[in-house]
């Protein structure tokens, strides 16, 4: 690992050690309390009915039976959701998502919830409601939904500045890019132009998604839920259910994965719905049918891409035409896709154009670096293609063409210091690319990009008589980032790591806090741990210098203890952090440190990876053989869980790339809801995931620290498309690249001669 | 419907519980025992979050009854510590960050200990299929891998050491897989 202390202008102690987490017994031993973990005295089980039907409008609901069933305490439906937002389209939507309003707009659609005083009674009052439903036509394929003469999702939905008149499902369309990309691509000597899919997948925490509500009548609740984003999530329920923010109180319980699919509301509303109408909490949990069927996924997309490149390899133009399906309700995926499709190379002509459509899915969420490894397997394929054309190495192609600092970005700005050159550098020096390969093996490589988000961030210090340290964050633990921010306020004190206690606070603590998406745990609530940690560094050398009866500018910090400055105070002698909280209630009360920020400067992240598989042309079953990630992590404040990012985006995209996938029937229901037949990568599927962690400091943050989170999911699509293609010796153009698809790759091949 | 009765024994105390007939483990040990270490993850025994054993056998608790362990002794992650001494496979998994949510973690340590109990020395191999009813989304294994690694390394060493000769010869000695 580089380090560069010339720019962060410190020697570090505690950052970049692997020190145990602080959670870490807690999850080893069962204690720790995630969604489903906690139950209330007197509390009803919350179930939801969904929608058998693809698309369908609801003529009825009739509860009246399953009401008259013992034990049976609440039954809602939207009836009992009414607008409270005013009409504000991106609320309703989240609201219309989560019970449907009058139509079905997807199979797994919720249509009403029961509280009940157990599971059995629960699951027979659902029976026993009766929905009659009037099917309707349904489109789930993307380029399906953008033909003329489509069913359409939303009737109200018109394609931003088109046409007011004409009903459509595409929803927006972005684009982006400089330059002419028509002259560029007359002055191409090559031109490669291929086509794309890439089917839907979900992201697969495994936990699903869970919560314990409870409302009273005075319109005051408590929300204890997995999530990532309480504080979200308490805007967006009070807002749905009319409460007031401060009235309802959020908890953010421990949360079993995430990736982006906990980054709104689901069945919250619901279940804080039926606690205030049974006025008793209520515990909601999902299974793992209707976490498929009912939330997360990402988009499914179709692609074309055309590159033009000079025989010196230098590109002269590139265009990508991204179909990005949302789901039943508006989102940006499209435009994201189209942000970053070109965003690792510096390009004088390039334009994407990006096409958010809408279908009868479930509402598409973030999934890790959400559309940027769509786009990468489409582009980064056909980066490849064009090194075949001019006879040139894969990785120096890539190098010839990179962004460096100063590139203006194919979205728009231009960038600062950035890793994507030092990436394919270790890559071309890895020991992995001198690796033999044999017989039915191929090597591929492949770059990726994904920006970083900051956002609203508060952070408090409290100092405690014993010198121990409080620290409170508003964003949420998703894998270790409790670590790191203890380690970055021990830094900033210049305390010991084990003195200091991180703890997520809830909603009635902090202020306002972001969701923890965009890679921002780290960097964001690290931000605000520093200023935080800055301003109790203030008031303890007040401390000393009241204690000294010295001016406080004559009071210097240095590792945890108080120094006088000066010759003339050369009697006092030095008070460290563990002094000057001992004295605290008589110097001024209790020590701390807060910080309210919008932590602007987040830094882009590049990441390239190589791929090594095997692929068996009889059963067209691929194995991976060797996987190296390469990426920029800024600075990596805990190196054990920055390789875990690493290792754990990069087993996410292998599972993408060859199995996972929704499979819909002709009938517009999803065939294969469950972990037997949605197969997330295993143990025995994969190899060690080599990891490089390279340190380009980001300027906008004071430790250097960059986004680690996401950016690795982006290039495994392509590395493992271009390594099988390498292997068969027949493009993959088509992901997840199945044993079937590439069976029938491979026979195409051989029947075209 | 009317309750069965069920006397059996969980982390070596005795307990007695009145479940439905068609009650599975995972719900009396998490709603009635009050165990809530095993998480459901899927409800279908493919996620292994909710890995216990009944007897020495490693089970998914979501496809047990909880009828069916009257008499027999069943094991979960919360009885795997001795006292305050953490068991070997919990102390690598910290040490070698085998843990981001850790939603999975308990399911992978009971899997984890069935296989040690059975055969101290594995290869990678051998670790990597035992696991493979252990569905993690947020390592890769890599780390998960190495834990399970150094803990049978570390079980090696106790075995060679006579104080901890006697805990080792307790363990039920099984074919090896």
């Amino acid at each position: 690992m580089k380090d560069d202390p010339s720019f962060t202008n410190q020697a570090f102690k505690v950052i970049g050690t692997r020190v145990a987490r602080p959670d870490g017994i807690d999850k080893v031993t069962g204690r720790a309390r995630y969604g489903a973990d906690a139950s209330a005295a007197g509390q009803l089980v919350g179930m939801i009915l969904r929608s058998p039907h693809a698309h369908a409008e609801i003529r009825s609901i009739d509860t009246s039976k399953a009401e008259k069933i013992a034990g049976v305490k609440a039954i809602i439906t939207s009836a009992d959701l009414p607008d409270k937002v005013n009409g504000k389209r991106d609320m309703l939507d989240i609201l219309e998502n989560c019970m449907a309003r009058g139509r079905a707009l997807y199979d797994g659609h919720a249509v009403a919830a029961v509280a009940a005083i157990d599971a059995e009674t629960a699951k027979k009052a659902l029976k026993a409601i009766k929905v009659d439903y009037k099917i309707l036509p349904h489109v789930t394929d993307v380029d399906a939904a953008m033909q003329d003469g489509a069913p359409i999702v939303q009737s109200w939905v018109r394609t931003a500045g088109g046409d007011a008149n004409k009903t459509t499902n595409v929803a927006q369309v972005s684009q982006f890019g400089h330059g002419n990309i028509e002259e560029g691509f007359a002055e191409a000597d090559v031109i490669i132009e291929r086509s794309f899919k890439t089917e839907q997948t979900h992201q697969g925490y495994i936990e699903p998604h869970a919560c314990l509500a409870s409302v009273g009548p005075d319109g005051s609740g408590e929300l204890w839920v997995t999530t990532q984003g309480h504080y979200t999530f308490r805007t967006q329920c009070a807002q749905l259910l009319g409460m007031d923010i401060a009235k309802l109180k959020v908890t953010s319980s421990e949360i079993g994965g995430g990736f982006g699919g906990k980054t709104h509301v689901w069945m919250e509303p619901v279940a804080l719905a039926l606690s205030r109408k049974a006025n008793r909490p209520v515990k909601l949990v999902l299974t793992r049918e209707e976490v498929f069927r009912g939330t997360g996924p990402t988009c499914s997309t179709s692609m074309d891409i055309k590159v033009g490149a000079k025989r010196d390899g230098r590109i002269t133009a590139a265009l990508a035409v991204l179909r990005y399906q949302d789901g039943a309700f508006p989102g940006i995926w499209g435009m994201l896709g189209g942000m970053t499709a070109w965003a690792c190379y510096d390009l004088p002509n390039v334009k994407a154009i990006a096409y958010d459509v809408l279908v009868n899915r479930p509402k598409v969420a973030a999934y890790r670096a959400p559309s940027a490894p769509m786009a990468a397997f489409g582009v980064e394929s056909t980066m490849d293609l064009v090194a075949q054309a001019i006879d040139m190495d894969p990785v120096e192609f890539r190098l010839l063409n990179a962004a460096k600092e100063g590139t203006r970005a194919s979205y728009g700005p231009t960038y600062g210091p950035i890793g994507i050159r030092a990436t394919l550098e270790a890559v071309k020096n890895h020991p992995q690319m001198k690796a033999k390969l044999g017989p039915n093996q191929g090597r591929g490589m492949a770059c990726g990009f994904w920006f970083n988000f900051g956002g609203q961030t508060c952070s408090t210090i409290n100092i405690g008589t014993d010198g121990t340290v409080n620290v409170s964050v508003g964003t949420v633990d998703v894998g270790g980032s409790r670590a790191s921010l203890s380690m970055i306020a021990a830094e900033e004190l210049g305390v010991p790591y084990e003195t200091v206690k991180c703890s997520v606070a809830d909603t009635a603590t902090l202020g306002h806090n972001d969701t923890t998406e965009g890679s921002r745990g780290t960097f964001s609530s690290g931000m605000a741990i520093i200023f935080a940690a800055r301003n109790a560094v203030g008031e303890l050398r007040a401390r000393a210098a009241k204690t000294w009866d010295v001016p406080v500018e004559e009071v210097e910090w240095k590792d945890g203890t108080a120094y006088p400055m000066g010759d003339q105070h050369h009697n006092l002698k030095p008070l460290s952090l563990k002094d000057i909280a001992a004295k605290s209630p008589r110097t001024g009360g209790p020590i701390a440190g807060h910080n309210e920020t919008v932590a602007d400067g987040a830094g882009v992240s590049f990441a390239s990876h190589i791929c090594d598989v095997e692929v068996d042309p009889e059963t067209g079953s691929t194995r991976i053989l060797r996987y190296a990630v390469v990426q920029d992590a800024g600075k990596a404040i805990h190196p054990d869980y920055v390789e875990g990012q690493f290792q754990g985006a990069a087993a996410q995209g292998i599972g993408w790339a060859l199995n996972e996938e929704y499979v819909y029937g002709k009938d517009g229901r999803l065939q294969n809801a469950g972990f037997l037949d949605y197969r997330i990568p295993v143990c025995s599927d994969l190899p060690f995931i080599d990891t490089t962690i390279l340190e380009i400091p980001n300027p906008g943050h004071p430790y250097g620290i960059r986004g680690v989170g996401e950016t690795s999911i982006v290039p495994p699509l392509a590395a493992i498309g271009n390594a099988v293609s390498n292997a068969v010796g027949v493009r993959m153009n088509h992901v997840p690249m199945s044993p079937p698809r590439i069976l029938k790759a491979i026979k195409t091949q051989r029947a075209a001669g | 419907m009317s309750g069965v009765h069920v006397s059996t024994t969980i982390n070596g105390d005795a307990v007695e519980f009145v479940c439905q007939p068609g009650e599975v483990l995972l719900d009396v040990l998490r709603n009635r025992v009050g165990l809530t270490g095993a998480k459901e993850g899927c409800g279908t025994g493919d996620c292994g979050a909710c890995s216990v054993t009944v007897d020495g056998r490693l089970v998914c608790a979501c496809l047990v009854l909880g009828a069916e362990v009257e008499g027999r002794a069943v094991n979960t992650v919360e009885g795997m510590a001795n006292g305050n001494q953490l068991h070997p496979l919990q102390q690598k998994f910290i040490e070698h960050a085998a843990l981001q949510c850790g939603i999975c973690t308990p399911g992978f340590l009971v899997a984890a200990k069935a296989l040690l109990d059975r055969n101290s020395d594995p290869t990678e191999e051998q670790i990597r299929y035992a696991l493979a009813g252990n569905l993690c989304r947020c390592t890769g294994y890599d780390k998960i891998v190495r834990a399970v690694q150094a803990a049978a390394k570390d079980l090696a060493v106790d075995a060679t050491k006579p104080a901890a000769k006697k805990k080792a010869t307790k363990k039920p000695s099984k074919k090896s897989a």
